[in-house]
């Protein structure tokens, strides 16, 4: 059953880059890509060899692998309702959120090999940003693990539902906020816009601007694997654990398909933050989380 | 023989060490520090398979006999400081090999000997439960560590950083043994640690310890010594510096915090709570700023010792709250980032001190692209780099994961105040983990990646195999801790079971640990995998290799493209900047500069807290003791004069009966 949840979850992942795509093209009156055009794309550049820059060193080859390892991993956790993921033991999202970390670490270390400004730009600021949405996931999973008394994923999302009638509204909320952080943690709008054409605004996409060929490849299924992970938890929160097992197997690959149609959706229809607006951008999530906090306490009976 | 008699022996023996000369006296001393470790780990093996280990040594110091004795405390912390004090001895071979040419032979011995001594010191700190021949350890502790700091004296800011630190040290020994005289004198029966759970005034007495303590520790904000005495110190002497000394202060806090009755485990738990969240988070922020490398090391000392505090104090908390699951794990969490952070700290230190030994700077913009030439070191770097992070499957990991599991398991057992207070320490060390991946992803790339920034990287080549060796070791335990955490914890819940003596140690969270080992161990054969996969798939394609992409600009000098540490920083001083004590200094572009000429940029970061703590008063000090220099006027006559005004003064004080 975990072996086919993460299959689902796989496949969800590979497919939502090219819903954003075809959202996209849609919106703006363009024929746009197949569906399954990124996966062709991710094919090809996995049977290419690569250029390497002069500068860089071995820790440039394997820190794509490391981060694609930390991501394939940690997807590894991820529960739907009671069905548990491939490994799950009590404080895993601890472990999930700090492998998660290690692949960024890798990453930048990545990006900082090539010795280039540009390259640099872009790790610094995703560095930045990664470090500041880190506070919000953790009050989000404190507030469940207080809502609901335990503390992995799987028995919080089991659980999570059934804690009092507000469940549903405060999925929405954490739906919210988790989206927002898969927005900031995948640098997607309106943290950073991928479509951008000039090195100097980039944040993710000139951070791997020298990787090409297999690691090319490998960055980017990493990245589809991310959405998964997001999807997979936003299904959590809002599939309901009453249904069928097919429903919510059907139930959240949907929810999968409409959080890229989402993304594709506003980055059709909203500008990019100015980048020094960023920071504060992604401490309001913060203090959004917080306010999430603070009503799992009211409604808890906690104040 | 026993073990006495051994420790006993080496120490008569070290005055060899000025007999020897070159090889063998480094061979000698490594002798000396094995025998020590053989005769102080065994008993502390001994402690932990469950039988109980003292000695009265028959040997008197101002009329009190020195006793010996472990306990489970005792016995972890001697394990700590004997693996890095073998590491260190063992690093300092190759490291100190420059300075046979530039040092006398007198000057090396004189170091090896102070270097034993300081590890025999420590161990008897540790060993001995009564006040007297504690303080006198502790202070050949400090002494031998003064002289350790002073080893490169020739050099102003050494001797500065040793004095100021000497100083310090000084200021905190006066704490202790006010603390102490209290506990004697206020009903605890002995000048003892162990008074404190009879005494009647155990919060003010504790309070005195802790601050005396938290000197040593560097808790913030009485850590201003910490930035300045670990750079200036040869390298394995700063690896041992924030490994096992600064741990010192730990022992003692955990020391007290035994004998201190239950009671007011509550409000002082809260104490060293708030403390330690402020030393964690500051320290790191303050580590951002710096460019030395070693700086930046030493902030993160304080730092870890934030972390190692937060698990202290929550486990204190825990306790006094009903939650003995909480404290266990706290507790425990706390009690392993000791080990952990001697193990990590020391790592970097010691490969921080390679590169500076290649390449006679410790200013991170200076170096740059040294992975390429020293591939090993900066391996071990690195390695020690993810594992001060925290990030799986190292052993910060494993310490600051037993924390989070009690806050997570416990947030919704109480009431809002205990939620709050949970949510607090999971919110400190998550800004934490994010604040130190920022920071080390900057040191490391600025110092290892990239290309060289100035001529300083020239003739730097692989350090010798006896400095890697033992960096190797500490490398493998922090791996070996990371994938087998049940074997260490196993340990160190005995330590806890001090604290919690009436609590039944819960034993479910061994087995969570052994999962997250496992997922540590899936993690890196996934790795090695996909690494396997990766290279069958690169012997099939062609690679190409060419410059890096400069957006069609290729004129400049490489070098002069790349991020800077201070750049790297800048988006975050930006944020941070109200609380960082950053100075700015530059001259503009003016409006009619059209062909710019060379244009001048530094920033400086100060510590506000010790402008403001120390220097600030110790000026203030110092403008007074000036002031009363009028009295050394120089001429005889008036000397005669104070003699005679005092023995007025002392006869008038007789005659109304004051003396």
């Amino acid at each position: 059953m975990s072996i086919l949840l993460y299959l689902l979850y796989t496949c969800c992942a590979l497919l939502i880059p090219g819903v954003i795509a075809i959202t996209k093209a849609k919106l703006s009156g363009r024929k746009g890509p197949g569906l399954w055009q990124p996966i062709y794309d991710i094919l090809r550049l996995l049977s290419k060899g690569s250029v390497y820059s002069t500068t860089t060193s071995y820790l440039f080859q394997y820190a794509p692998l490391v981060n694609f390892a930390a991501t394939l991993l940690a997807l590894a956790f991820i529960p739907l309702g009671d069905i548990p993921g491939l490994m799950h033991f009590q404080g895993d999202f601890v472990f999930f959120a700090y492998l998660l970390g290690l692949g960024k670490f890798l990453l930048i270390l990545n990006a900082m090999d090539t010795g280039s400004g540009f390259e640099g730009m872009g790790a610094n600021r995703e560095a930045l940003y990664s470090m500041l949405v880190e506070p919000a996931f953790f009050i989000v999973m404190g507030s469940m693990a207080l809502l609901s008394g335990h503390n992995s994923f799987v028995d919080i999302f089991s659980q999570f539902q059934d804690t009092s009638q507000y469940a549903i509204l405060l999925g929405f909320l954490g739906a919210y906020i988790l989206g927002q952080i898969a927005m900031v943690e995948n640098s997607r709008l309106p943290v950073d816009d991928p479509r951008t054409h000039l090195e100097l605004t980039m944040v993710h996409e000139v951070m791997v601007l020298d990787n090409s060929g297999f690691d090319f490849g490998i960055i980017m299924i990493t990245n589809s694997l991310k959405f998964g992970i997001y999807a997979g938890l936003l299904a959590n929160l809002m599939v309901p654990i009453w249904l069928p097992l097919g429903f919510r197997l059907g139930f959240a690959l949907l929810i999968s398909l409409l959080f890229g149609v989402m993304v594709g959706l506003l980055e059709s229809f909203r500008a990019r933050n100015k980048m020094a607006r960023n920071p504060q951008f992604i401490l309001t999530l913060s203090a959004v989380s917080l306010l999430f906090f603070f009503t799992v306490m009211i409604i808890a009976n906690r104040i | 023989m026993t073990n006495q008699s051994i420790l006993l022996g080496s120490m008569l023996l070290s005055p060899l060490l000025f007999l020897l000369r070159g090889q063998p006296r480094y061979w000698a001393a490594i002798l000396l520090h094995l025998t020590v470790i053989v005769a102080s780990s065994s008993a502390a093996i001994s402690v932990f398979q469950g039988q109980a280990w003292g000695v009265d040594t028959g040997i008197y110091l101002l009329g009190v006999p020195i006793r010996l004795e472990l306990d489970a405390l005792s016995a972890f912390f001697v394990m700590v400081i004997n693996l890095t004090m073998l590491t260190g001895a063992w690093y300092s071979g190759g490291y100190l090999k420059p300075y046979e040419s530039s040092k006398s032979a007198i000057e090396l011995s004189f170091h090896r000997f102070t270097y034993l001594w300081l590890h025999l010191a420590m161990i008897v700190v540790v060993m001995v439960p009564q006040g007297t021949p504690f303080l006198f350890a502790w202070e050949l502790m400090t002494l031998t560590a003064f002289i350790l700091v002073a080893f490169e004296w020739e050099k102003p800011e050494s001797v500065h950083a040793a004095l100021n630190y000497l100083v310090q040290m000084h200021v905190g020994f006066v704490f202790i043994l006010i603390g102490l005289f209290l506990i004697q004198y206020q009903g605890g029966g002995s000048f003892s640690f162990s008074g404190l759970a009879k005494t009647q005034m155990p919060v003010q007495a504790f309070l005195l310890l802790l601050v005396g303590f938290a000197f040593k520790a560097g808790f913030m904000p009485f850590h201003t010594w910490l930035p300045h005495a670990h750079p200036a110190a040869p390298s394995h002497v700063s690896g041992v510096m924030s490994g096992v000394i600064i741990k010192m202060g730990i022992y003692g806090i955990l020391r007290c915090v035994i004998y201190l009755p239950k009671e007011h485990w509550m409000t002082m738990g809260a104490t060293i709570l708030i403390v330690s969240i402020i030393s964690g988070v500051m320290g790191v922020i303050y580590a951002i700023m710096q460019h030395d490398v070693k700086k930046l090391l030493a902030y993160h000392s304080i730092e870890n010792i934030g972390i190692i505090g937060i698990g202290i104090g929550l486990g204190m908390m825990g306790y006094a709250l009903g939650h003995p699951v909480l404290a266990t794990l706290a507790f425990a969490g706390g009690i392993l980032h000791i080990l952990n952070h001697s193990l990590f700290k020391s790592l970097l230190f010691y490969s921080a001190g390679s590169v500076y030994q290649q390449t006679h700077t410790r200013y991170v913009e200076k170096l740059g692209g040294l992975i390429k030439k020293m591939p090993y070191t900066a391996f071990l770097f690195l390695l020690g780099a993810l594992a001060i992070c925290g990030l799986p499957p190292f052993n910060g990991f494993i310490s600051e994961f037993l924390i989070y599991y009690g806050a997570f398991s416990h947030i919704g057992a109480g009431d809002m105040n205990e939620a709050l207070i949970l949510l607090t320490c999971i919110l400190s060390l998550a800004l934490i983990g994010g604040l130190a991946i920022f920071c080390f992803t900057k040191v490391f790339s600025i110092v290892f990646l990239g290309s060289s920034r100035s001529s300083a990287t020239t003739g730097a080549q692989e350090v010798s195999l006896s400095m890697l060796l033992p960096q190797g070791l500490i490398g493998l335990v922090i791996l070996a801790i990371g994938l087998v955490p049940g074997f260490f914890v196993h340990y160190i819940e005995q330590v806890a079971g001090l604290y919690l003596p009436d609590a039944s140690l819960p034993h479910a969270y061994l087995d969570t640990l052994r999962y997250v080992g496992i997922a540590s161990g899936i993690f890196i054969l996934l790795l090695v995998v996909l690494i396997l996969l990766r290279s069958i798939q690169q012997r099939r394609v062609e690679v190409a290799y060419g410059p890096t992409w400069g957006c069609g600009y290729t004129g400049a000098d490489p070098a002069l493209h790349q991020y800077t540490a201070t750049s790297y920083a800048d988006n975050f001083v930006q944020l941070a900047e109200p609380i960082l004590g950053v100075e700015t200094h530059y001259t503009p572009f003016a409006e009619t500069e059209i062909f710019p000429h060379t244009h001048h940029f530094e920033r400086h970061q100060h510590d506000p807290m010790e402008a403001n703590l120390v220097e600030k008063p110790g000026n203030a000090l110092l403008y007074y003791l000036q002031k009363s220099a009028v009295f050394q006027s120089g001429k005889l006559q008036h000397y005669l004069w104070y003699g005679l005004l005092f023995l007025m003064v002392v006869g008038a004080m007789s005659y109304l009966k004051i003396l």
